[in-house]
């Protein structure tokens, strides 16, 4: 029989378990080392990055803040974030160069046209209103539903709305609401957008179920908030 | 017996290649998802381009270097982990880089990984010839790829913004045709660009098949 | 309808945020195979199959990853979950009917790099969605590819039938229907709210 009939008569033989478990073994271990690396490399700097842009978030939306403290709002009240044994909602306290309070800033979300909308908002417990609304994650079509970032009758109307909370404290006095522009009429009224009904409907929704909320538990603990050291 | 080496030499037209020829978006129609999702503005293009090419040239290089080394029964799990490291690698080297770039992506970096191109590329090419040329064809392809989410990405944010790069290229008059913005007019703008490319085709087919028959009759 | 009820998530990940025509997720496979529909259907499913397993799979990573605090690794854990889950869906079509095996050819395996499905995992981990709800979201997701890839094959079957253009025909009339498809799906926007 000549060679070449020989090797083609023959099956090449498979490759030994060994061989094939060993290759992924390095391979992963390979891919191991290279992602946690780059990840310990990469890790202070994003995490400087969401500080950066939470930072510029909440002076956007408390005007005159040039510093800024967080806090967990715990049943006993607001507790500095560094402190705070357990979990729960964040308020980013707000302040003036002489570190007087300016403000908070919370988060609200809820439905919007296309999907969910998170928006960042400042209340300043001296005029006990709203000054400002920023929106930080939005999927609304572009031109029409993401006017509510853009609109300047819709925003001007939410800078200044009235958050007062009722007698009891338990909620806000004038529920905060979306009306068709030019249609205000109680001091919670927001001027809507013409085509962007939905997606503004969906910000004044969810300013008043955030602030009926969280404005009566931060009732009694604004003296916790003023000291900035 | 010794085997014969590949020898032949690394040159421009592997490059160009993957850039015109074999282009992976318009004539292969690969790596679809990420052409139609993240185009809407032209940096995202160039931003998906980038990430995209230096996970394939990295995926790539990294494959044709251990070619000789990976069993076959294994090779496409294998090449699947390579490609994935790499993918995390640009996720967080993106989130290091730019926030605003990362949120405008967003899971489309991730998705970089289930980008046939890559796979394909990894198995046809980088597991059979050596570093270099495989680096080339990477670039090449990458290139061809980024070339390709341009094209969509330019005409999608200026039919749909009037802006390029985010600056304002048409008059203030101008009314934005929003739906190229939305999922429907990327659609709409790939199927524009393989029109033109089809009509390119037929045209210098028929000017060929034309000068080929005067050539037969002018004997 | 309520944003975090099962019947909301369904409606959502099926019809208003269709992984295919609104999200642009599994393009290549409509594209390759939605030709004919006796191959289209059981390809929506095993692609549905694969993305009920994915996600089931991801939660679990997410659990364990989470435990140990390597969350970055949780890509490389989906893809090679995904993988495998394909690995066997393959054997399965091979073993029980040979002929699908041969139709659905080189798209079988390339289940893997389907984005939709890859995309299912990832989705459900950043809207954090507990077991009840990643299950329905990927229910949802399957319900809505299979839906997408046999309006396109049922259409592109039609297609075949009329005059068409020279230099659109193929990938540049599969591009434009789902294109028009893409638009009627926006109609849904806010539905259940």
């Amino acid at each position: 029989m000549s060679e070449a009939a020989q090797s083609q008569q023959v099956a090449p033989t498979p490759t030994s378990s060994l061989r094939l478990i060993g290759t992924l073994g390095v391979i992963a271990l390979f891919a191991g080392l290279l992602v946690v690396s780059v990840v310990e490399w990469t890790r202070p700097i994003i995490a400087e990055n969401h500080e950066r842009a939470l930072q510029q978030a909440v002076f956007d939306v408390i005007p005159g803040a040039t510093q800024r403290r967080d806090f967990v709002l715990t049943d006993e009240g607001p507790v500095p974030k560094e402190d705070a044994q357990e979990r729960g909602p964040i308020i980013h306290a707000g302040y003036t160069e002489d570190g007087a309070l300016a403000g908070v800033a919370l988060e609200a979300s809820g439905r919007g046209y296309a999907d969910v909308i998170r928006i960042l908002y400042g209340y300043d417990p001296s005029c006990a209103c709203i000054v400002g609304m920023s929106v930080l994650e939005s999927q609304e079509t572009p031109g029409l539903g993401d006017r509510i970032e853009t609109d300047p009758d819709f925003l001007g109307s939410i800078e200044g709305l009235d958050a007062s909370l009722n007698e009891d404290g338990t909620g806000l006095k004038h529920g905060i609401r979306t009306v068709d522009p030019g249609e205000r009429e109680d001091p919670g009224d927001i001027d809507g957008i013409t085509g962007a009904t939905v997606s503004a409907e969906a910000i004044g929704d969810m300013l008043h179920r955030s602030a009926d909320e969280r404005l009566p538990q931060l009732q009694g603990h604004w003296s916790e908030l003023e000291r900035n050291e | 017996m010794a085997a014969k080496r590949e020898q032949e030499p690394i040159t421009m037209d592997t490059f160009l290649s993957g850039i015109w020829r074999e282009n992976p978006v318009f004539v292969m129609l690969l790596g679809m998802c990420p052409v139609l999702a993240v185009t809407n503005t032209t940096e995202n293009a160039l931003a998906m381009g980038l990430a995209t090419t230096f996970v394939l040239v990295c995926s790539t290089g990294l494959v044709s270097i251990l070619r000789d080394f990976i069993p076959k029964e294994v090779r496409i799990a294998s090449y699947i982990v390579i490609i994935a490291s790499f993918v995390t690698v640009v996720d967080y080297a993106i989130q290091a880089i730019s926030l605003d770039i990362y949120n405008a992506l967003g899971a489309f970096i991730q998705l970089i990984v289930a980008n046939c191109m890559i796979l394909g590329r990894a198995e046809a090419f980088a597991s059979r010839k050596p570093l270099g040329k495989t680096l080339i064809d990477a670039l090449g392809v990458g290139a061809g790829f980024t070339l390709a989410l341009l094209c969509l990405g330019t005409v999608r944010e200026l039919l749909g913004a009037g802006e390029i790069l985010g600056i304002q290229v048409f008059a203030d008059s101008f009314e934005p045709w929003v739906i190229m913005l939305l999922p429907p007019g990327g659609f709409f703008v790939l199927a524009g660009w393989l029109l033109l490319f089809a009509w390119i085709k037929e045209r210098q087919n028929k000017r060929a098949a034309a000068g080929k028959e005067a050539t037969a009759d002018g004997r | 309808m309520d944003a975090d009820s099962l019947s909301y998530i369904f409606l959502n990940a099926a019809i208003i945020n269709n992984f295919v025509l609104a999200l642009f997720l599994g393009i290549c496979p409509i594209l390759g195979v939605s030709g004919k529909l006796g191959t289209a259907f059981p390809m929506g499913v095993a692609s549905a199959f694969v993305m009920l397993i994915a996600s089931l799979a991801a939660y679990g990573i997410n659990i364990v990853l989470g435990y140990f605090e390597l969350e970055f690794l949780s890509l490389i854990a989906y893809i090679a979950v995904i993988a495998s889950a394909v690995q066997l869906v393959e054997m399965v079509v091979k073993k029980f009917s040979p002929p699908l095996y041969r139709a659905l050819g080189i798209f079988l395996p390339l289940i893997t790099t389907n984005c939709a499905i890859l995309g299912v995992a990832l989705f459900q981990t950043s809207y954090e969605y507990d077991f009840l709800q990643s299950v329905t979201y990927s229910l949802g997701a399957g319900a809505g590819f299979i839906l997408a890839i046999v309006l396109m094959a049922g259409l592109r079957e039609q297609v075949d039938l009329a005059d068409v253009p020279s230099v659109a025909r193929g990938a540049a009339m599969s591009l434009m229907l789902a294109g028009v498809l893409s638009l009627a799906f926006m109609g849904f926007a806010g539905l259940g709210g």
